[in-house]
């Protein structure tokens, strides 16, 4: 499955790639396994899948977790309390939008942190980990040739 | 190693800088040029959504980098917090050769001549430090025509009646028109207003031996990968550069301007790409570090004769911080607006930059910069989640049914606005840093509450279904329009510089860049900041043969 493979070439290269892809205990940058675990959950109900797909399949956690391994590592110790929350949270009810809504209530900084990380994920280029096959830009309708006129350009010619 | 002495060493490469080197350096005197930033080329253009200079999510991709460079920030409330340069409150604008002309959005507008005299105009202010610039339009006149033709400009301002009178038309025809601007256009007409082609810092046709436009639409916050924008790295920069009268030094981060004795310059103290302390020796020095650095520069170099900072005699350096208050109407439609092409705003009106009843200004409406699917998921309607089924919803139905006219509102300066140097933090270089704080003027918000107006009413004309507005707040301007920092003016007493641009005070010290505007216009800078320099470039070069 494309899906998996990916994984798979996303693993190679980080130090716990002896941990092979059916078992993966490790292949994050940041977060812990459970913590991807939550926040993966988290964010699929922020950008939920419908015709088009959603957080999950389109690698937002890919693109959070690198992140906060690298620019956004400053926001690291409020994402780990916050999925801490999350975690209790959905192990009490099943209705995770009532969670989203009282995370969003209770834990506003946290749950901005995620919202906007998430969209980024989502609606950024792929080169970052998330937008897998340019799924929301397709969903959009944006051309996935990332830049006009690349093909087009003729320098001799005028801009119109 | 010790470096020998130049006729004149210009800091920071950017707007002012660029023009002051070139002209300088074509007028025989020797140059050194320092930036603390990199070169970016074409080849540089990485088209990030998420990494660039607009939108700094993961960093500034023109800088300057979040680790070495950071400011303090106090808010309305008192509280101060540590700001790193993709932190908006930082105001960054670029650390790179070309300064903010290498990635910006090349509007290239001139004031309108009003703008000069806005004091004599509308009468003070209360609260603000309102006044008339030294200089006239007419002063102006000639530059901008020459920054226009030197660097490039494209555009038809012939239909806008409320322009200041110019000699010539611009030099290139105006890019084709987007099906936004197809749209906009006959609505304004039918409005009484006079709709016209945005004159840009862009080739529209080959010029200055580069190419034209592509129509990319990853513009505004990017490089130009086939180098059709123009700013001051592919133009008057290399003309500066094969003159080999001018060198230029990259990575370079001034630290203060060395004085000797007397007070005057003797030249400036910078630490070089590996981090050590250098001197380059000068008969003159001119800073053009960008409205925030440049104030931070004066405030930094200390003397016996001015013990809190050069030209800050009578506590003027870092006052006045503005920028623009950007009011914002959206409308949605129910028919495509998108047509994917580049670079973004193309129409423009400037029937509400003055007349407004009760009003002191107004701002130039145009349609928007750029719109990449990452900079839609916060434009929403009153009401609109901002998350979950119904924002995904939204995004799909509206992202290509959408437009959003926007505007400059021109700011009422404000003493308390202002940079000055934190007492604790320091940046990589040990260098104490800029520290903003201030509001800006109820008023600069009143007005923008005016002009959005017509932006909404230009969208309901034009058949939206749906329209919202988002005017900003009392919180502190600046940004990537920052000015107003070293004030030109005739009395010493309220300024920092002369009408020349030179610090008063100090025989050999001129700044070049936007610290110098006395207000902003209702109009992005960057255009009337090239305009300047090459005013005070041609100063400095009479003075020296005169002496
Ligand atoms: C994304 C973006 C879009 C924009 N769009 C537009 C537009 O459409 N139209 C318009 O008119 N304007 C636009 N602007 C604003 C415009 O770019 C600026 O107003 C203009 O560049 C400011 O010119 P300046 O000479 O004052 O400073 P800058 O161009 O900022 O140049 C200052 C230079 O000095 C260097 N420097 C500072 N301190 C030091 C030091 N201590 N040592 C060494 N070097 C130093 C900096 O690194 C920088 O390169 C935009 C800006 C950006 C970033
Ligand atoms: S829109 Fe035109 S000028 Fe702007 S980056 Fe693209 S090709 Fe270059």
């Amino acid at each position: 499955m494309k899906n998996s493979s990916r994984r798979c070439f996303l693993l190679t290269g980080t130090a716990l790639a002896a941990a092979g892809c059916g078992e993966r205990k490790g292949p994050w940058r940041a977060l812990a396994q459970d913590e991807v675990r939550t926040l993966d959950a988290l964010c699929d109900q922020l950008i939920p899948a419908d015709q088009d797909p959603g957080a999950h399949a389109t690698g937002v956690i890919v693109y959070i977790d690198r992140q906060l391994a690298g620019p956004y590592r400053r926001h690291l110790e409020t994402y780990r309390a916050g999925l801490a929350k999350t975690k209790r949270l959905f192990e009490q009810t099943p209705d995770r939008l009532a969670v989203c809504r009282r995370l969003e209530e209770e834990e506003r900084p946290f749950f901005d942190l995620v919202l906007a990380h998430a969209m980024q994920g989502y609606y950024g280029n792929p080169r970052h980990g998330g937008n897998r096959e340019y799924a929301s830009w397709r969903m959009l309708g944006v051309p996935v040739t990332q830049v006009r006129g690349r093909n087009l350009y003729d320098l001799r010619k005028d801009g119109a | 190693m010790a470096y020998r002495q130049v006729d004149a060493v210009v800091i920071g490469a950017g707007a002012g800088g660029g023009v002051v080197a070139k002209e300088l350096a074509i007028a025989g005197m020797t140059v050194v040029l320092l930036e603390r930033g990199r070169w970016v080329t074409p080849f540089d253009c990485r088209k990030d959504d998420l990494r660039n200079q607009r939108t700094s999510f993961l960093g500034a991709s023109f800088g300057p980098d979040d680790d070495r460079h950071p400011r303090v920030f106090v808010d309305r409330q008192g509280r101060e917090r540590v700001v790193r340069p993709s932190d908006s409150p930082y105001s960054n604008n670029a650390a790179c050769v070309g300064g903010g002309t290498a990635s910006y959005g090349a509007m290239a507008w001139r004031y309108m001549a009003e703008d000069f005299r806005m004091k004599s105009k509308y009468g003070a202010l209360e609260g603000s430090t309102l006044d008339d610039w030294p200089i006239a339009y007419d002063d102006l006149e000639p530059f901008y025509e020459k920054a226009e033709y030197e660097i490039g400009v494209s555009g038809n301002v012939e239909p806008d009646p409320f322009k200041a009178p110019r000699r010539k038309k611009l030099p290139m025809p105006p890019l084709a028109p987007t099906r936004e601007h197809e749209i906009l256009k006959p609505v304004a007409k039918r409005l009484g207003w006079h709709p016209f082609d945005i004159p840009m810092l862009r080739n529209s046709v080959p010029y200055n031996h580069r190419g034209p436009c592509m129509r990319c639409r990853w513009c505004v916050g990017f490089a130009c990968e086939v180098n059709a924008k123009n700013g001051t790295q592919n133009t008057v920069i290399p003309t500066a550069l094969a003159t080999r009268s001018c060198e230029l030094r990259t990575d370079c981060m001034v630290k203060e301007i060395a004085t000797g004795d007397n007070g005057r310059a003797t030249g400036v103290t910078y630490f070089d790409a590996r981090g050590r302390v250098q001197t380059q020796p000068a008969r003159m020095v001119v800073v053009c570090g960008g409205a925030i650095e440049t104030a931070r520069l004066l405030l930094n170099t200390k003397h016996r004769l001015y013990p809190n900072g050069m030209g800050n005699r009578y506590d003027w350096v870092g006052r006045n911080l503005q920028g623009h208050a950007y009011p914002k109407a959206v409308g949605l439609f129910d028919f495509d607006t998108y047509d994917d092409v580049g670079p973004g705003a193309g129409i423009a009106i400037c029937d509400f930059n003055h007349g407004n009843p009760g009003l002191r200004g107004g701002a130039m409406l145009a349609n928007e910069f750029i719109r990449l699917p990452i900079h839609y998921v916060g434009t929403l309607p009153p009401g609109m989640p901002r998350w979950g089924q119904a924002h995904k919803d939204y995004m799909r139905r509206f992202y290509r049914r959408s437009i959003a006219v926007m505007g400059p509102v021109q700011e009422m300066p404000l003493f308390d606005a202002r940079v000055q140097l934190d007492p604790r933090v320091r940046d990589a270089w040990d260098i104490p840093v800029a520290r903003l704080s201030g509001a800006r003027h109820p008023h600069s918000v009143e007005i923008a509450r005016y002009v959005v107006t017509k932006a909404e009413l230009w969208l309901k004309e034009a058949g939206a279904i749906q329209t919202w507005t988002q005017v900003p707040g009392l919180d502190l301007s600046g940004g990537q329009h920052q000015a107003g920092t070293c004030r030109m003016g005739n009395d010493p007493k309220t300024s920092v510089v002369d009408r020349n641009c030179r610090v008063h005070d100090v025989d050999n010290v001129y700044l070049a860049d936007a610290s110098v505007h006395v207000t902003n216009g209702g109009f992005n800078p960057a255009l009337t900041i090239l305009a300047n320099a090459y005013r005070v470039s041609e100063q400095i070069v009479k003075e020296r043969r005169r002496a």
